[in-house]
């Protein structure tokens, strides 16, 4: 029988894959992807938690990552347009400007 | 049968979570990340919210992985150079497995608890997920519902002045 550990443990390793891209990466928009995938794992434990307890708040607050996310992507990939468009390269060594 | 079924979609959705992070060409990330996306959305109907699995599938899926490999042909990026960072990557895999390994402790320590609600698997089958979901978001969480809206309305109109014109 699967219980709601099996799905946190699944969710506790693609958060971990999640911080290690973030971590490694220098791709830009490869690093936004990453950041889905820990949204993404946590919304699995929202959502598995919800359905052991038997109760729909979990479910709501899922709802409100999706659209958090949704305001983030277009935001960011908006951002990535721009920093391309001034510094031809998307990768994050090159976003300097505040180093002494 | 179920355990098996599982067991398969788990490791369908940790490699593809694997791949997303390991291919050197973002194109090839952005695929293994819509691979995880719809198994986590059959996770969403083994765990009885069939309505959260279609938004998952039309909302990330469909919607923010679009924009994001729309993004990345446009502006025609490449594999990205792979010989730097060395130090940073042992660093970062002792940082992502201490997080691992602290998760799984409590997981498998603690119990989940709690009071349990009435949305059953039965209420979900003879009321609809739709319905008790849009009955929660109209009537308790109606000014989260509004505030999202405003927020939503903020990032379009952001992403349209950020990208429009010479910053």
């Amino acid at each position: 029988m699967i219980s709601v550990y099996h799905y946190m443990t699944v969710s506790a390793i693609l958060f971990a894959l999640g911080t290690y891209g973030v971590l490694t990466r220098r791709n830009a928009i490869v690093i936004f992807m990453c950041i889905e995938l820990m949204l993404n794992s946590v919304n699995l434990t929202f959502i598995a938690l919800s359905s052991h307890l038997q109760s729909m708040d979990g479910q709501i607050f899922v709802m409100f990552v999706m659209v958090v996310a949704a305001a983030e992507a277009a935001v960011g990939l908006a951002l990535m347009i721009t920093f391309y468009r001034n510094r031809d390269s998307i990768d994050v060594d090159d976003m300097n400007l505040l180093k002494l | 049968m179920e355990i098996i079924f599982f067991y398969l979609v788990a490791l369908v959705a940790v490699v593809s979570g694997f791949l997303v992070i390991r291919c050197q060409s973002p194109i090839n990330s952005g695929l293994g990340l819509v691979n995880t996306f719809f198994c986590l959305a059959i996770f969403y109907v083994m765990l009885h919210a069939p309505f959260m699995a279609a938004v998952q599938i039309m909302v990330y899926a469909g919607a923010i992985m679009v924009l994001i490999l729309f993004v990345i042909m446009l502006l025609n990026l490449g594999a990205e150079a792979r010989h730097r960072y060395t130090k940073g990557i042992v660093w970062s895999s002792i940082a992502s497995l201490m997080i691992l390994a602290n998760v799984i402790f409590f997981i498998k320590r603690g119990r989940v608890t709690g009071a349990e609600g009435d949305i059953t698997a039965f209420a979900v089958e003879s009321f609809g997920h739709t319905e008790l979901i849009g009955k929660a978001i109209f009537t308790e969480f109606l000014l989260p519902f509004e505030i999202a809206s405003i927020l939503l309305l903020v990032a379009i109109v952001g992403a349209v002045v950020l990208a429009k014109k010479e910053v």
